[in-house]
């Protein structure tokens, strides 16, 4: 009995000490953290796919705290949720949200087995970073797509697969939250994050080669050779050539294709437009057609006349006065 | 008989060409100089379109310190500055000669006559060094490292011996074996002038004893020249790399990178660079040509070439009696550690000692299958590396444990994938995670 009561009034003493050095340790050494934090957290998407920059939502949460206290959330942006949840975000730390455009990657390469003849045979672990470091790839083109799917693999919101007829991986623009996953998987920086565009409609010149023209045409059927034609065309002063290829700035371009129109290589591409560019330029060919006919027809209706004027001088000299008269 | 004492592999040998003797390979309509033969920054274009320039006429000025110019093998009018696919595999910028006729330039040494160090009082440690650098002469092992840079050792080391490199570990090639057999008394002279420019007294040549006749060729030439030793090794792969090479012949192991040879007092140089130095020193004759093996089970007439650079590979392969039918893999290099090429058009660079054809099975890979955790790799690496966790690791893109793991000490000799009974591609992986790591690194000291 002495026993049993010995114990527990120790272990009981013990407890009670114990408590109390806890009690204040944990006043002396509690952990503040900002209750906005988790608020923050709370409406980001919680994907943690890291395409804000920082490692998962939990750090984009205290980062968009941390600006919110020096003063801006400028530059801090969250791919997947846009600028609804941004502007949460904001509402939430009693900030205005820098307002962004939505993105969405595209792939710059169209170098399908049909367009880019294979020279050699690659044997070996299929992974594009490897293939990149062993060298060119199957095809003369040390810029293209090499199709191993490093982008696909990156790719958390499966947005993005490749094409078994042509080889090449193509975006899911519904599914695709522009976290720029894949664009830091590809290592030949052929994926590009691009503005969706007024109505999601968007014009990109879709080849990244850097071969001087005859090697760059040598290599692919729709490779862009630097011709500058398009940059000649363009209104906006959108297009610039940088390395031997040709780059549309999607901030100034307005999506008018122009530059579609004259490229001699049919290497810049659209999304979303209602009509082709061919059906634009057959149905422009055919109303020119037309108008040409047209004014051919009125051109010669107009010689006829004259030449039946001509033959009957005497119908216009009494004409003429007529209409003076008038 | 000495050898290194970490890891290893022994390939079948294939030495195809040992006894074929090297012959003068023919001129090129086109010769073809990519401006980076070298590790460093590409060599500046000096000539024209249109230039004329005769054999040895300087094309490309060195880029930077750690570069080497570049001289036309052959004489005839620049047809273009544009690219050309190099080894490896990517377009680069080169310089395009239309070959006219064969003219030297006159102060380049056509003769015979062998010089030796007696005759030759003037020669300086600096002066052999400035004429090594101005004449281009890079490391002609195969990594092309300027080597003007390893006979002058950073000042924290002290060089106290010069190893030549004559191992020639990689099956197939057959080059530096011939150079030896050939041009014995030139090397010897190459030996002395590498000695005088590092500024020590003692040498080594290292060969395997699969060229015995090499081997006995050498003691008896320097049979009275008890400061040029030579050390018969064990055969084994990869017994050519510089780390490797000290550790048989002195028996002194080069701690991690950043340390290098120098760091425990041996200067390695390969046999080839030996006899570039008495030419480009001796015979004032820059680096242009070199000793080619063109070899393969299924070419016709595997030989031995001597190559002005520029020269299309193909030219060699049909020189041999042509390709083989069916698929092949082209390789710069031996089977080991050779590049892949996409082309045949490949030009010979500096550091292109091989041009091997593997045919049929040899030129496919395995199916890789899972791993059986049997450590193989482990035993074979030579720099005491785990490469099936860097493998792994590098897969996964841990690149904080790579480096912990050393993965920067990895030669890429390719023992591991070679000994993985799993068929696994081990160094393709551990490639990709060495570059990356290296970037790292490269860009934190950038950093600070």
């Amino acid at each position: 009995m002495n026993v049993i009561l010995t114990a527990v009034i120790v272990l009981g003493a013990v407890g009670l000490i114990a408590a109390i050095v806890l009690f204040f340790v944990s006043k002396k050494f509690a952990v503040k953290e900002d209750p906005r934090i988790a608020l923050v957290n709370e409406v980001l998407p919680g994907a943690n796919c890291g395409g804000c920059g920082f490692p998962g939502c939990g750090g984009m949460a205290s980062a968009c705290v941390k600006a919110a206290d020096s003063g801006s959330l400028e530059g801090l942006n969250c791919p997947v949720g846009g600028s609804a949840v941004m502007s949460q975000v904001a509402s939430i730390l009693g900030m205005e949200a820098a307002a962004s455009d939505p993105k969405v990657a595209v792939v710059r390469c169209n170098g399908s087995c049909e367009n880019r003849p294979r020279i050699a045979e690659y044997d070996g672990l299929k992974t594009c970073r490897v293939v990149h470091a062993c060298g060119a790839g199957e095809t003369g083109c040390g810029n293209g797509c090499l199709g191993c799917g490093d982008c696909v693999a990156a790719c958390k919101f499966d947005a993005i697969h490749i094409n078994p007829e042509t080889g090449i991986p193509e975006v899911d623009e519904e599914k695709c939250v522009a976290c720029g996953a894949c664009v830091k998987a590809c290592p030949r920086n052929i994926i590009e994050l691009r503005l969706k565009g007024k109505n999601n409609r968007r014009v990109w010149v879709g080849c990244v080669n850097q071969d001087k023209g005859p090697a760059a045409m040598k290599a692919c059927k729709v490779s862009c050779i630097a011709c500058g034609k398009c940059v000649k065309e363009c209104k906006f002063d959108a297009i610039a050539i940088q390395g031997n290829v040709s780059y549309i700035d999607d901030e100034k371009c307005k999506a008018c294709r122009a530059c579609m129109k004259v490229c001699p290589r049919e290497c810049i591409y659209d999304a979303n437009f209602p009509k082709s560019i061919k059906e634009v330029m057959k149905a422009e060919a055919e109303r020119k057609a037309a108008a040409e006919a047209k004014a051919k027809a009125e051109a010669e209706a107009k010689a006829k006349a004259e030449a039946e004027n001509t033959a009957t001088p005497n119908v216009t000299e009494e004409t003429k006065p007529k209409a003076k008269e008038e | 008989m000495r050898t290194f004492r970490i890891g290893g592999v022994h390939p079948e040998e294939n030495k195809l060409s040992h006894e074929v003797a090297t012959v003068p390979a023919e001129l090129p309509k086109q010769a073809v100089f990519p401006l980076s033969q070298h590790i460093g920054a590409p060599a500046k274009p000096v000539v024209e379109r249109g230039q004329e320039v005769k054999v040895g006429t300087l094309l490309a000025e060195a880029g930077g310190f750690v570069s080497a110019p570049i001289y036309s093998s052959v004489s005839g009018k620049v047809a273009k500055i544009d690219t050309v696919v190099d080894a490896t595999g990517y377009r680069k910028p080169a310089i395009y000669i239309n070959v006219v006729g064969d003219e030297w330039e006159e102060s380049i040494d056509r003769s015979d006559k062998l010089e030796t160090l007696a005759d030759h009082p003037e020669l300086t440690p600096e002066e052999i060094i400035n004429r090594v650098k101005v004449a281009g002469v890079t490391g002609m092992g195969g990594a092309g490292f300027p080597t003007f840079i390893k006979l002058t050792p950073p000042p924290t080391a002290t060089a106290t011996c010069v190893i030549i490199n004559a191992v020639e570990c990689e099956p197939y090639i057959t080059s530096d074996y011939r150079l030896m057999m050939e041009k014995a008394d030139e090397i010897i002279v190459g030996i002395d002038l590498l000695m005088k420019a590092v500024k020590v007294n003692k040498g080594y040549i290292g060969i395997e004893c699969n060229k015995p006749k090499a081997i006995e060729l050498f003691k008896q030439k320097l049979a009275s020249r008890p400061e040029i030793e030579v050390v018969p090794l064990q055969k084994r792969y990869p017994q050519g790399g510089e780390k490797q090479l000290v550790d048989a012949v002195i028996r002194r192991q080069v701690p991690a990178p950043p340390a290098i040879p120098v760091n425990v007092g041996a200067v390695v140089q390969n046999v080839g660079t030996a006899f570039a130095v008495y030419e480009a020193v001796m015979k004032n004759k820059p680096l242009f040509e070199r000793y080619v093996t063109v070899t393969g089970k299924k070419i016709a007439h595997p030989g031995n070439f001597l190559v002005r650079m520029g020269t299309p590979m193909i030219q060699l392969i049909d020189a041999c009696g042509g390709m083989p039918e069916g698929d092949n893999k082209l390789l710069a290099g031996g089977p080991m550690m050779g590049k892949a090429l996409t082309s045949v058009e490949v030009p010979v660079c500096k550091g292109t000692n091989s041009v091997t054809v593997l045919s049929g099975d040899d030129a496919k890979r395995k199916e890789a299958q899972p791993c059986i955790r049997c450590a193989k790799c482990v035993s074979a690496c030579p720099m005491g590396l785990e490469p099936y966790l860097l493998a792994k690791l590098s897969d996964k893109g841990e690149w904080d444990r790579l480096e912990k793991e050393m993965i920067t000490s990895c030669i890429e000799c390719g023992s591991c994938q070679f000994t993985c009974p799993a068929h696994r591609p081990l160094l393709d992986n551990i490639r990709i995670g060495k570059t990356t790591v290296m970037g790292i690194i490269r860009s934190r000291s950038a950093k600070k």
